[in-house]
């Protein structure tokens, strides 16, 4: 497991959508490979049956509100920090040919 | 009026509502600090001094007029650059939001102002809050004002390091594994991080959802006492806030410790602990028993597997919460011919550690991995909540060393991620419990700053607050930085 090569950083980096030069990928693989040796400690540690505890928020349910309209966030203030508009529409580059 | 600078906030309070400073002059003041030392100090990524100085003329006419003040009216106060204002750039110190200016107010800070604050700018932090040291900064580094060739810690490190160098009389920072606490005690400020759910998370850039949370950075006990009341509360635009109200907790700090029961878990006294650091927190909790406390050795056998358990499960959510910045709806975007591309030109300027946790979350959460690690990882949360758990049926506080270390030397770190890392042991498996902590400062170590945690049960930020006065109290110490070769 705690093999970790340039190959698995550029697949694990392409899930992430995230761009590495190859100078990055070389470092980042060599660092990969001690931290996960680092975090793999844990498989050692007896669990058992332990429940996963994803937060600690003690007899918290659902949050729900009444479904009325309330005013929110200006559309037009969200829409300007868009790097790139048309009207009511964020513009990206062409995803279709 | 020279040394109003290193005045904590509850004072300064008196004398604007005793009418011997204005809130105009003493923004003035700050501003005036700020300009002479941030170049050297480096605590600020921006300061808003036209709208500080516009908040304090409003702030001092409002109390000419006799209007009821507020209990921070008046006051400066600066703010991390993860925490969104209105028309302010925030950038969580990330090129990612370089120029962005958010179209709302984080909840904390707009507490902040109702309680009459004056905003005196936005304070520097590694990159996303991820790091200990604020050297993961895209923009400056910042440097500690005990030792400029030092780091002020991190995440909020530009915080810790303003109120330090009386750059600002409090601040505000955010904790996911040690991020308020560390820093305070790197730069002799006190550091509170309160119970998960305590402060909404509205308008926080997120990192680790489960594990942030806003708290206080100040000069005493009172005062993070005072801005806890201003920002703690239910607020409904953050579903994970709980419905618990405020608590008057500056009127319950006494300095009286007869009968506190402290426990001293060995797992923090390890041997990655400076004999200084540990000799520093014993000499302070010696001095609580010799007034009535009680204190005994126990142990949070859990406490050893925190750290990869943290790291784990902070850079799964973070992996997560980053998949926003792809530069579509606000923040920087590269041009790039198709959409794949764009993501991947855009997201390449993250830094370094934010890359590094973003494919460890990536790699953890993966098909076929996410058992072997991330819910391994959430099972090693439930074992450290539950040891947690089991002490506080027997002790009031637990007491720890805030980091096993004082202040490192800039650059000894950046290397060696683990040992960055490393830096948090102390403080992790508190955010995995969602406890509230202090750190407060407790004595010296080669003329470096030592921070003493007090970790309490779920919502008691009384207790902690009240055994981190009583500290105070007894050592009084001189915490006002040797700046004279800056300031001079």
């Amino acid at each position: 497991m705690a093999d970790i090569t340039r190959e698995e950083v550029r697949r694990v980096a392409a899930l992430a959508r995230l761009g590495l030069d190859p100078a990055e990928e070389e470092r980042l693989a060599g660092q990969m490979v001690r931290i996960v040796e680092a975090m793999a400690q844990l498989r050692r540690v007896e669990t058992g049956e332990a429940e996963p505890l994803t937060h600690v928020l003690a007899g918290l349910g659902n949050v729900t509100r009444p479904d009325e309209p309330r005013p929110g966030t200006d559309r037009e203030a969200l829409l300007a920090a868009a790097p790139d508009r048309s009207g009511p529409f964020l513009r990206v580059p062409r995803v279709i040919e | 009026m020279d040394e109003l600078y290193y005045e904590p906030v509850h004072r300064l309070a008196d004398l604007l509502a005793s009418g011997q400073v204005s809130s105009r002059e003493l923004t003035r003041l700050f501003l005036d600090r700020i300009q002479e030392l941030d170049g050297a100090v480096g605590a600020y990524l921006t300061v808003t001094a036209e709208r500080a100085l516009a908040q304090a003329k409003e702030e001092d006419e409002r109390r000419r007029r006799g209007e009821a003040a507020g209990p921070l009216a008046g006051v400066p106060v600066a703010v991390k650059d993860n925490l969104c204002i209105q028309g302010v750039p925030t950038t969580a110190a990330s090129k990612l939001l370089a120029g962005y200016r958010p179209p709302y107010t984080a909840t904390a800070v707009e507490r902040l102002r109702r309680a009459g604050a004056v905003i005196l700018g936005k304070t520097n932090m590694d990159e996303f809050a991820m790091g200990s040291s604020t050297e993961n900064s895209a923009f400056r580094i910042t440097r500690n004002p005990w030792d400029l060739d030092r780091v002020p810690g991190g995440s909020s490190g530009g915080s810790a390091a303003a109120v330090a160098a009386g750059e600002a009389p409090a601040a505000l920072g955010s904790d996911t594994g040690g991020s308020i606490r560390q820093p305070a005690a790197f730069c002799g400020v006190v550091g509170l991080k309160p119970t998960y759910g305590r402060v909404s998370r509205y308008g926080l850039i997120a990192f680790a959802s489960s594990l942030d949370q806003i708290g206080p950075l100040t000069r005493d006990v009172t005062d993070a006492a005072l801005l806890l009341e201003a920002i703690a509360g239910h607020d409904p635009a953050d579903a994970t806030s709980a419905p618990v109200p405020a608590e008057r907790w500056r009127e319950a700090l006494t300095a009286e410790v007869q009968g506190v029961r402290i426990g001293l878990p060995r797992e923090f006294y390890g041997e990655a602990v400076e004999p200084q650091v540990a000799g520093a927190v014993r000499a302070a909790v010696e001095r609580l028993v010799a007034d009535g406390a009680v204190a005994e050795e126990t142990s949070l056998p859990s406490a050893e597997h925190a750290l990869p358990a943290y790291y784990l499960i902070a850079t799964a959510e973070a992996s997560s919460n980053l998949a926003r910045y792809d530069g579509v709806r606000y923040g920087f975007r590269a041009e790039a011919a198709d959409l794949a591309a764009m993501y991947l030109e855009t997201r390449k300027n993250f830094g370094a550690e934010v890359k590094r946790r973003i494919l460890l979350g990536t790699f953890a959460l993966r098909e076929g991995y996410y058992d072997a690690y991330y819910r391994k990882a959430l099972q090693v949360r439930r074992l450290i909540k539950d040891d947690f758990d089991r002490l506080f049926a027997t002790y009031d506080v637990l007491i720890t060393p805030t980091s096993p270390v004082v202040a490192f030397p800039l650059g000894a770190r950046t290397e060696d991620p683990l040992a960055m890392y490393a830096a948090d042991i102390c403080t992790l498996p508190v955010n995995l419990a969602g406890l509230p902590a202090v750190s407060v400062p407790c004595g010296f170590a080669g003329g470096l700053p030592v921070g003493l945690q007090i970790i309490g049960r779920p919502f008691a930020e009384d207790t902690v607050l009240r055994v981190a006065y009583a500290i105070e109290q007894r050592l009084q110490l001189d915490l006002r930085p040797p700046l004279g070769r800056v300031a001079a």
